[in-house]
């Protein structure tokens, strides 16, 4: 067992020897390692070291495509993952992109719902109206937008965009939200609105998030996990991992050695 | 330091730019003048006949066009046999074609390099390159003479469906390919089913472009004679049957020319079927352009 990857108890999420392969490149090294119930996990490391692609195995995103392979387990709630419907996990696990990409026909109203209405779920008007109030509230886009439900969500700016994108995975109430380099697309002032949004929500969700910004990561998680070349290096609390880094990797990186 | 070009230089380069000038603009002329020429003359011989009655009456008989031109006058009737029948067909075929076009897309798209698709998508190019009368004869032994059992109107729509199919395959293909993928894995993070996000998210997303294929499709087909000669034969009665023959735009220029006392009558029907094709293309134009 590797010193350097902290135990996390009881965790909500918990990976174990996790690899993910395209084609026969490995791009995840069997990663074992347990994510802590609301707080946000950053997921850090050089490009290319696989940080993606351990977010995006989390809601099983790469059986999209046929060349990758994934093994290992990872249980959610004490559940394996690959034995659930992908329908079911993805609705508990809600995932927020690069770029912010609202569906193009569809209104800020729509989009929020989205989830909902193409899932054929009927409601009354008055609770698909409390769930988007209740989603926009929470990434804080609610008075921004109230006036202007009905207009087409890439009207919208950037930042404001990106936050539809998490309020529209935030609606059905998920236990977990992915984020893959949510802010590495927007500007500073909008970067630091999202940030204090997930420090907000991670008193009611619990946050893994990708990140190659470093300062971003020392800014808003609690837990960072640093991986190099497909493999986890090291695991613990952010503030310890940045003061006191265990492996020399580690170190290398966040002094800017490389990255 | 030496000049770049002496004075003389500069004006051979300065006649050089001007002749090459003088011939892009003559060449483009050569280019647009056919299609000028064409509506000019469509409008010019076709313009007289063309009236309120010609677009809701039927076909003339050949003694009512034959004593119409005895005594000078205007051929009576008009081409409304001729124009539902198209509509029929034209709507008919896209019934046919815009399903089974869009879904063959989707599978192309999905199944990106896999010999399947690649076999599926060759196939469906050969076929774009298949000479409509052709279609038509295959139209004709399968449905005129084991469906119908007589010339009709389905069998013109088979033949015109067949004509389309490829041309919606490769829109719809070349339509989802430029809708960003993150899109897609966006509705299904979100749990919602494959079919969901299709007709949900990447259908709409590029409808501009599926009906821009499938306009330019209709506007092709909309004059073909060939296989509905084969096929839907022509009448000239209106016909709303399918198993019935049918007559078309096309088919009723081909009668008006083979007869000596109708033949002012190509004029107006042509320059119709001219303004039907056009409106087609430059809708499909605009949604294209609006787009962008």
């Amino acid at each position: 067992m590797n010193t350097n990857i902290l135990e996390i108890k009881d965790p909500i999420l918990s990976i174990q020897d996790l690899s993910v392969a395209y084609d026969k490149n490995v791009a995840v090294k069997s990663v074992s390692v347990g994510i802590k119930k609301n707080n946000v996990t950053a997921i850090m490391g050089p490009s290319g070291c696989g940080k993606s692609t351990l977010l995006r195995a989390l809601n099983r995103m790469h059986e999209l495509y046929e060349n990758i392979t994934t093994t290992g387990s990872v249980l959610l709630n004490d559940e394996d993952i690959f034995k659930m419907s992908p329908i079911k996990l993805r609705r508990k696990t809600g995932m927020v992109f690069q770029r912010p990409n609202p569906f193009p026909t569809m209104s800020i109203y729509d989009n929020v719902i989205a989830g909902y209405k193409l899932n054929g779920i009927s409601q009354k008007k008055q609770e698909r109206d409390e769930i988007v109030e209740r989603s926009l509230r929470d990434v804080a886009l609610w008075d921004e937008v109230k006036d202007s439900l009905t207009k087409k969500g890439t009207f919208l700016s950037g930042g404001q965009q990106q936050r539809l994108c998490i309020a529209r995975a935030l609606a059905f109430n998920p236990e977990i939200i992915l984020l893959d380099e949510p802010t590495s697309a927007l500007d500073p002032v909008a970067t630091s609105k999202i940030e204090d949004l997930l420090i907000k929500l991670k008193e009611s969700y619990t946050i893994i998030m990708v990140t190659h910004n470093m300062s971003q990561a020392a800014r808003i998680s609690d837990y960072s996990l640093f991986m190099y070349l497909g493999e986890l290096v090291e695991y613990g609390k952010t503030k310890n991992m940045f003061t006191n880094p265990q492996d020399r990797r580690t170190e290398e990186y966040l002094t800017g050695k490389f990255g | 330091m030496q000049s770049i070009s002496t004075k003389d230089n500069i004006s051979v380069r300065i006649k050089k730019d001007r002749i090459f000038l003088g011939l892009v603009v003559l060449l483009s002329v050569v280019t647009v003048s056919p299609i000028v020429l064409i509506i000019f003359k469509l409008i010019a011989k076709g313009y007289k006949q063309l009236s309120f009655g010609f677009l809701v009456e039927k076909m003339p008989d050949t003694m009512q066009a034959m004593t119409a031109v005895t005594n000078n006058e205007l051929i009576p009737g008009g081409i409304a046999n001729a124009i539902l029948g198209t509509l029929l067909m034209v709507v008919l075929a896209s019934v046919i074609a815009i399903p089974v076009g869009i879904i063959s897309g989707v599978y192309l798209y999905e199944n990106q390099g896999k010999w399947m698709a690649n076999l599926t998508r060759s196939v469906s190019d050969i076929l774009q390159g298949v000479p409509s009368i052709v279609l038509g004869l295959i139209s004709y032994i399968w449905v005129v003479k084991h469906v119908t059992h007589g010339f009709s109107a389905l069998a013109g729509s088979v033949s015109l469906a067949i004509m389309m199919l490829p041309m919606i395959v490769r829109s719809t293909e070349e339509t989802l390919k430029m809708i960003p993928q993150t899109l897609k894995e966006a509705g299904l993070a979100l749990g919602i089913p494959y079919w969901r996000v299709l007709f949900g998210i990447l259908i709409p997303t590029g409808f501009s472009g599926l009906m821009t294929g499938i306009l330019l499709a209709v506007s092709r087909v909309i004059g073909e004679t060939a296989p509905l000669m084969l096929t839907a034969l022509g009448s000239s009665v209106i016909n709303a049957n399918i198993a019935k023959p049918t007559s078309a735009i096309p088919l009723v220029i081909w009668e008006f020319y083979n007869d000596p006392n109708m033949v002012d009558l190509i004029w107006s029907s042509s320059l119709l079927l001219m303004i039907m094709v056009l409106a087609f293309n430059l809708t499909a134009k605009q949604i294209a352009a609006s787009r962008k």
